[in-house]
Parts: structure tokens; sequence; C-alpha cells
């Protein structure tokens, strides 16, 4: 059996830091998670308004968000702002900054649909038995718009976790980050280090991932049979 | 007529509805009496399910007005939810609420809206349901059930609101034949006990042998009004008689 080039991992500290890593990746996506969350289903909402105006705003920064690669935004927020504004944003802080800017989007994109998918007649027979606006939103509307919905967003975090490989682009050490340094740290003792490490990045992902997209397919199930 | 003694319910007073530069209804009057089972008929577009989505206050219309026991149906209005307490509503796709069992679907907008107790309220929802024969469905979701089991608790959870009219349109015109009669029985039954009630259908025996009074609309104007025995059997406009001939058939 070759040497699959594990044995890096139990040296010194490799695999705590690497660890390290995967919770800076896990951290900038659940706060940017968290944001995307507060502000995209408000924005959402907003964007079922039938106002022109507002359509052809949000469609703007709907597409925007949607054309430019994640990485030009990361730059452009961390290695732009230096130059004009004279901002030193912290790395991390560009991070969240540039994920919420995109999973903000993408949610309030996501509560759109959702709540534009609740048939017309939903409301209606809900007003016909004398229930006021307030109680057709919160006792028939809105439960069955959570239901469309968190499926749906909880794929948009796993894509959200998966992208922060890119944030050691602009220098945050992420686990991607400690896996490339402590290949390269360990490049003559270790020279097949890159498979072992990389496979471990992959699994911690694949860890960090899998269960959530698990809970989706369960939640989508569960709520499609009742 | 006999109906001019008792009270008036609803009276749709010279209204005029258009979609865009479309006019559904124009200038059009109805009233609907204490008791009464009126049935509105005519060709699709004709404007049937309009004049009962306007009695409700689902659609705005450009002229004239609508009133409940002489107070304003408006959608606009605050009073709107009380008069929809009082004025219930069927609709064709029955719209039972998929996150909630049928007790819940039923028992929904009696204790929110009309702040009854809970158990008095459920007691008299799995009564009702019992009586359409859906009393084992109770902790079923809408979508374990069929389109004709959707219906009668639609209607169920119309009359645990204790509405004084009811409005019911098209109920069964998206329903497999097969199961038809068993909403329509229901609604029988409620002529019965005298429930006053407003009918739009496609279903003409039904209609016959409900009906009080049979109004026939085409293009948004009443062609010819009269009791079911005078609108079936001798029907006196070229229009009506056209569209009865319209369901039968004879072999060539």
């Amino acid at each position: 059996m070759p040497n699959l080039g594990i044995e890096v991992l139990f040296k010194g500290t490799n695999m705590a830091r690497l660890l390290g890593g995967l919770w800076v990746s896990l951290r900038i996506s659940l706060i940017a998670v968290g944001f995307s969350v507060l502000l995209g289903i408000p924005l959402g909402i907003i964007m079922t308004a039938k106002s022109k105006v507002i359509k052809a705003f949000t469609r703007l920064y709907l597409e925007v968000v949607r054309v430019m690669p994640q990485m030009v935004l990361l730059f452009i927020v961390f290695f732009g702002t230096t130059r004009i504004f004279g901002w030193n944003l912290n790395a991390e802080l560009a991070s969240v900054i540039v994920f919420t800017f995109w999973g903000t989007a993408e949610m309030a994109d996501l509560v759109r649909g959702a709540f534009i998918s609740i048939p017309k007649h939903q409301y209606e027979s809900a007003k016909a038995l004398g229930m006021n606006s307030l109680h057709v939103f919160l006792f028939v509307i809105l439960p069955q718009t959570i239901r469309r919905l968190l499926p749906l967003s909880i794929n948009l975090v796993t894509r959200m976790i998966k992208t922060t490989s890119l944030v050691m682009m602009i220098g945050v050490v992420e686990v991607l980050k400690v896996g490339q340094q402590i290949i390269e740290a360990n490049r003559t003792s270790s020279p097949n280090a890159a498979f072992g490490v990389y496979g471990t990045v992959f699994l911690l992902y694949f860890i960090g991932c899998w269960p959530i997209s698990m809970l989706s397919k369960y939640l989508e199930k569960k709520w499609s049979n009742t | 007529m006999s109906e001019n003694k008792k009270e008036e319910i609803i009276k749709v007073n010279h209204i005029t509805k258009r979609y865009d530069d479309n006019s559904v209804l124009e200038d059009f009057s109805l009233s609907v009496y204490e008791g009464e089972v009126v049935v509105i008929v005519g060709p699709s577009g004709c404007g049937k399910s309009t004049i009962l989505r306007i009695m409700n206050g689902l659609e705005p219309i450009q002229k004239g007005e609508v009133t409940y026991r002489g107070e304003k149906v408006d959608g606009k209005l605050g009073s709107i939810t009380r008069i929809r307490e009082k004025v219930g509503m069927v609709f064709q796709s029955y719209e039972l609420f998929p996150h909630k069992t049928i007790l819940q679907n039923v028992m929904l907008a009696p204790v929110l809206v009309q702040k009854r107790d809970k158990k008095e309220v459920k007691e008299e929802a799995l009564q009702l349901l019992a009586r359409v024969g859906l009393a084992e469905k109770k902790d079923s979701y809408p979508r374990q059930l069929s389109g004709g089991q959707k219906q009668r608790v639609a209607i169920v959870r119309a009359l645990c609101m204790h509405p004084e009219v009811l409005l019911f349109d098209e109920v069964t015109a998206a329903l497999d034949p097969e199961m038809v009669r068993e909403v329509l029985e229901v609604i029988l039954s409620l002529a019965k006990e005298g429930k006053t009630m407003v009918i739009v259908t496609h279903e003409m025996a039904f209609a016959e042998a409900i009906a009080d009074r049979v109004i026939f609309l085409d293009a948004g104007q009443i062609e010819e009004e009269g009791t079911a025995e005078e609108f079936f059997r001798h029907p006196k406009s070229e229009r009506a008689k056209q569209f009865l001939n319209s369901f039968t058939y004879e072999k060539k």
C-alpha cells in the first residue's frame, strides 16, 4: 500500500490546527448565514411588492450577486476598499461582508419564491373565514412559507460553507489554508502529505455539510407528507 | 313573490365590475332573502363566480354597493371580517390549509376569530365532521383525503363559524364525477334545515332539486329569473332554452 501521507496529521498540533481552520470556515459561514437570514427575509418580503422600482433594484442586486464570482467580490471588498476609502478591513470581516452580501440576495430570492408559491386561494379562503390580514399571514401563509423555505435555505447554507474555501485568497487562514501550510512544512519528510491532508480536508467538509444536507432532505420529505 | 315578506339579507345594488377594460357586470342587482336558496346558473365566463366573490368582499367593484343586513360589504373596510364571519364561502378548489389537520382546519377560525372556547369548538367540529361522515379523518392532513372529502371538510369549516349565509362557488366543478354526489348531499341537507344559500353550479339536476329561485345569467345580465320549476320546465327566453339544451344529448 502506498504511503497516503496521513501521518503528518499526527505530528505536533497539526490535527488541532486543521480543526481550528475548520472552525474559521464554519464561523465565517455561520455568521454570514445568520445575517443573510436576518436581512434576506425582510428583503424577500419587500421583493414580493408590486412596485416596478423595487423590482428593478432587487433584480439588479440579485443579478450582480449571481453573475459576479465570489472571489471577485472578495477582492473588491478586501483590496478595493483599502485603496479607495483607506479602510483596513480585517480579512475575516471582509469575508463575512461578502458572504452576507451574497447570502442575503439568495435568501431573499428564496423567500420571495416561497411566498409567491402560496396560491392566491389560500389567502382568500382564510379571509372568507373572517380572518384579518395579520391572522392570515401568521397562521396560514407564514407556516406554509417556512415549510417551503427551510429545505432550500439549508441547501444555501451548505453552499456557503463550501464556498468559504475561497477566503484563503485574501489571507484568511481557514481549513484549506491550514492544510496547505501543513503540506508545505512537511514537504521533505512527507512528500505524499498532499493526498492525506487534502483528503482529510475533504472529509471535514463532508462531515460539516452532509448532516445539514440530510436534515434538509428529511424536512423536505416529512413536510411533503403532511 | 313570497320571499319579499322575508327579511333581505344580502343586497347587491346596481353594481358595476370591470377587469381592466372588460366589463363583467354592468348595473347588476340581486337580493337574497332569509332562508332562501338562490342558484345562479349560466354559461362559463358570465360573471357568476364574480358575484359570489363580490358578496364576500373579495373583489373590488367600480360602482354601486353590496350590503349585508344594511352594512356595506367592502374588502377594504375593517368591518369586513365581521361580515365574513356571517357570510361563509366555499370555493371550487376547497383550499384547506395543507399544514393543518382536518380538525385544526375546522377549528382555526372559530377559535382565532370568534375567540370561542377551544373545547366547545372541538366538540362542535367533531359533530359536524361526523355529520358529513368524516369523523375518523379528524387527524389526517388534507393531502390524504380525496377531493370530495376535502370539499366536505371545507363546508364543515365554513359551517363551524355559524354563518347566516353560505356562498358556494362551483364546489363540485373540480371533483371526479363519482364524488359530486357526496358533496351535493351535504348541501341538500343544509337546504332542508332552511339555511340561506347562494349557489353557483353547473350541476343542473342539483340546481333544480335545491333552488327556491334560479337566476340565469348571461354576459353579466340577469337573462331570466324564476322558481326551479319555471326555469327548468318552462324557460321563457331563447338564451335559457339554448343553455338548457346544451346539457341534453340526442343520438344523431
